[in-house]
């Protein structure tokens, strides 16, 4: 059952390593992956602790769901204390670890301490030990899980690791699996460096009975018809994720030269279409890959085609590195974009976050706030794609004054340079925007001001919200599982009905995030894919526990109270520039300059975000200042926390 | 004549879908260690194969049975081993040459394809037909079809060639 895969609590300090049954009325609770690692790291970790230090705690899990006969059950959530933000550290990823550990016996890991020299876990079979990684210390991304397998001698290995980045404690360092699939944002990577941890490795051959393995082999068939039936699955089995930056680019939605335009011009050389045309030529007619069990395959294999690096393998990249190294920089060039890719691929290092960050030393090079004595003689200016590729390496191994400060987080730098530098970093609760701009889309500008783990597409994004779907579409996929009669508008340039929207899409992630399901197979990119219906089935056929779809969006509220909470104890205020629900000033202040009529000349409006930010609490059950109500947690079980459950 | 299963693993997305679906279907059970059919794997080149039993005409596991476990089942084109006979003895695991006879640990059984008796689930659950189920005598037509296009399409490229000299 996938109920009797267990949680492990390993000490890196002594060498203890203690196992648990997950008990079933904490999965009731809970579920599993994220959710059940954001109540374990409110438990697991003392307020105020260093993120960096022996006392922050790594939670590793696959969700509920993780290598059942659901379909797409691929994602490994990590989480701990953000070293980059100081506040909610949270990543989910694609590939095959999660599945491999819940064949080795084990759904969740809570990491404690710091070993004395590089180690690394290895789980086999409902065995867990602990092995010397000095070999493997200094290792790239790839080499490090190649050289695991040939240490272990089992080429079916699966690990996630740190590379580099990690090691260099780069407060945006990614854990890692197979070529690309990467936990980014908030420098997971950068807390298994600070533990000495080079690497998780798994194997399993241990069963997982399905409850009802005939209903849940045609349920998973319904469900795959129903996936690659959406054109947007479609497209995306075939061009990969850079559709939607080929999309949102020529609409007008991406970030170009820091925050200084909204569409990035002379860009044919990194559409879509052209990265497939590489991706053709350098790979072949069949260059898509995926997931565990998936059948979307939203990602290419290619070869670099030349430059310095010409000849390397890697995958992707996704729409985030063509706008990291390619729009952001204003460097639209597929060479730069296809190398940058590959270098934080295998450096382990957040692409959203060290493109941001470039970019926005351009924009203060452009300015004098920085001038070439910061930058070691390094021409930053925009559209410089050596200076772009010199950046990504001198952040990694933190070269050079600029890379050591930028290395360190934009709000910190921001502090390291000083004068106004703040003022131009495009950041939410101190981690680096996505690279898309939301002045025409107040529903996204929401809902990246108050995601948990700071600026995020990937905790509540509306992104249905751009279809302008008819209204009774609307009306019927938003006043399920729980009633809304509420206003709601087609309209994306609105502000009227957003929040609920928001609110109802932050509950939908984190159910898909604690069942350990990619976001593709949910109403994220197509409004016609399943969500609490489906899963309240899903989950039966597979583990047998019933839940009503309402139970189930109750037990999401309950998880993202659960990071609200761990937020506020962390220093959390809604105001704080740099840790509230709040935009950069830009968002407000700056008309955008380029795009199509329902885009050019837009802000946010200020008076309106906020009651719209007001209106988002209120759903919640939060008061004015974003604190969760005292009968809001205890309807839903968590006013006593921490409880020490599990 | 039954259908044979036809694997073109240029077409794998490397997913393993096949494998979750052929342990569920067979055993309730979700465990790659108990599919019949396996993607082999070199990450580092982008290179998916996936293996499966390929049903010879005279199968080296039926030849090799000490017990004569190992059958040929005509109506579905298909070697099947007869649980009633089998000792356990490995034999067929050994000697066959794609390693698509397995043993499996929990049971302590030989295991290979079986085909689903004619509705194999790893062709019905991959959308790219990576795996397919096709008439044995068309599998040569349609790979005859695919390398015409080929050496046609490398003619045009290499007269475009010589006329831009």
């Amino acid at each position: 059952m996938p109920l009797d895969r267990k949680i492990a609590y390993i000490d890196l300090t002594t060498g203890d390593i203690q196992t648990k049954s997950i008990p079933l009325d904490v999965r009731r609770k809970f579920l599993g992956g994220r959710g059940l690692d954001a109540y374990l790291l409110y438990n697991h970790t003392n307020q105020g602790c260093d993120p960096i230090g022996p006392d922050n705690t790594l939670m590793v899990s696959g969700g509920l769901l993780c290598a059942t006969c659901a379909s797409a059950t691929a994602r490994t959530h990590v989480m701990a204390k953000s070293p980059l933000t100081g506040l909610l550290g949270s990543c989910n990823m694609g590939g095959f670890f999660a599945p491999e550990m819940a064949w080795a016996g084990f759904h969740h890991l809570v990491i404690k301490g710091k070993a004395d020299h590089p180690v690394y876990i290895y789980i086999h079979n409902g065995k867990i030990e602990i092995r010397d990684a000095r070999a493997l210390w200094g290792l790239s991304v790839t080499e490090a899980q190649w050289a695991i397998r040939d240490l272990l001698s089992d080429q079916e290995v699966k690990s996630m690791v740190c590379g580099p980045a990690g090691e260099n404690l780069v407060r945006f360092a990614n854990v890692m699996t197979g070529i690309k699939n990467a936990g980014g944002r908030t420098g997971m990577g950068c807390v298994m460096g600070s533990k000495n941890l080079k690497a998780v490795a798994a194997r399993g051959t241990m069963d997982i009975h399905i409850a009802h393995p005939k209903e849940a082999l045609e349920y998973n068939k319904r469900f795959i018809d129903q996936i690659v039936s959406a054109k947007v699955n479609q497209t995306q089995g075939t061009l990969g994720t850079p559709f939607i930056w080929g999309a949102t680019n020529s609409w007008g939605g991406i970030r170009c030269r820091n925050f200084q335009y909204n569409q990035c011009e002379y860009a044919d050389d990194i559409e879509p279409e052209r990265i497939d045309e590489i991706a053709t030529e350098t790979m072949g007619p069949y260059h898509m890959t995926g997931c565990f069990g998936c059948q979307v395959h939203c990602r290419a294999q290619y070869k670099i085609p030349d430059g310095p690096y010409a000849g390397r393998y890697d995958e992707g990249p996704e729409y985030t590195s063509q706008g990291a190294f390619g729009g952001e920089t204003d460097t639209p060039r597929a060479t730069t974009v296809l190398t940058g890719n590959h270098l934080v691929d295998q450096y382990g290092m957040d692409n959203l976050e060290t493109g941001s960050l470039i970019s926005w030393a351009m924009e203060l090079y452009e300015l004098g706030i920085i001038t070439s004595k910061e930058t070691d003689g390094l021409d930053l200016r925009w559209g410089n794609d050596e200076a772009v590729i010199e950046m990504i390496d001198r952040i990694c191994h933190r070269k050079g004054w600029l890379g050591d400060t930028l290395a360190n987080g934009g709000v910190a730098a921001a502090k390291t340079i000083g004068k106004d530098s703040f003022n131009y970093l495009i950041q939410v609760k101190g981690m680096s925007n996505l690279h898309s701009d939301e002045r025409g889309t107040p529903a996204l500008a929401l809902n990246i001001a108050t995601s948990s783990r700071g600026s995020d597409h990937l905790r509540s994004r509306p992104a249905i919200d751009l279809y302008h779907l008819p209204e009774p579409v609307m009306r019927k996929i938003y006043s399920s599982p729980v009633p809304y009669d509420g206003p709601l508008s087609s309209e994306h340039t609105e502000y009227i009905g957003k929040p609920w929207q928001v609110f109802w899409h932050e509950n939908c992630y984190m159910a898909v995030d604690c069942l350990g399901i990619c976001k593709y197979h949910t109403t994220f990119l197509g409004a016609t894919l399943p969500n609490f219906e489906d899963w309240a089935r899903v989950i039966y056929y597979n583990t047998g526990l019933q839940f009503t779809p309402q139970e189930i969006w109750e037990i999401a509220e309950r998880c993202n109270n659960m990071e609200r909470l761990f937020n506020l104890r962390e220093g959390l205020t809604k105001d704080d520039p740099e840790k509230g629900d709040v935009l950069n000033h830009r968002y407000h202040d700056e008309p955008t300059r380029r795009g199509a009529p329902d885009v050019v000349g837009r802000v946010i409006e200020r008076d309106k975000f906020l009651q719209m930010r007001a209106e988002l609490y209120e759903h919640k059950g939060w008061d004015e200042n974003g604190l969760p109500k005292p009968e809001t947690l205890k309807r839903l079980g968590i006013d006593t926390e921490p409880s020490h459950l599990l | 004549m039954a259908k044979a299963l036809y694997i073109d693993y240029r077409k794998c997305t490397g997913c393993r879908l096949c494998e979750l679906v052929c342990a569920v279907f067979h055993d309730g059970i979700s465990n790659p260690a108990r599919s019949r059919i396996k993607v082999m794997k070199w990450e580092a080149e982008g290179l998916y194969i996936p293996m499966s039993c390929q049903q010879c005409q005279d199968a080296p596991c039926m030849n090799v049975c000490p017990v004569k476990a190992i059958y040929k089942d005509l109506e579905l084109e298909r070697i099947a081993v007869d649980y009633d006979k089998c000792i356990g003895c490995r034999s067929c695991v050994a000697v066959c040459p794609f390693g698509a006879m397995n043993f499996n640990v929990h049971d302590r059984k030989v295991f290979k394809c079986d085909v689903c008796d004619g509705d194999p689930q790893c062709v019905r659950f991959c959308e790219e037909k990576a795996v397919d189920y096709v008439d044995p005598d068309e599998v040569s037509i349609l790979k005859k079809r695919d390398a015409a296009l080929r050496v046609s399409r490398a003619g045009k490229e290499a007269s475009a060639m010589i006329a831009q000299l």
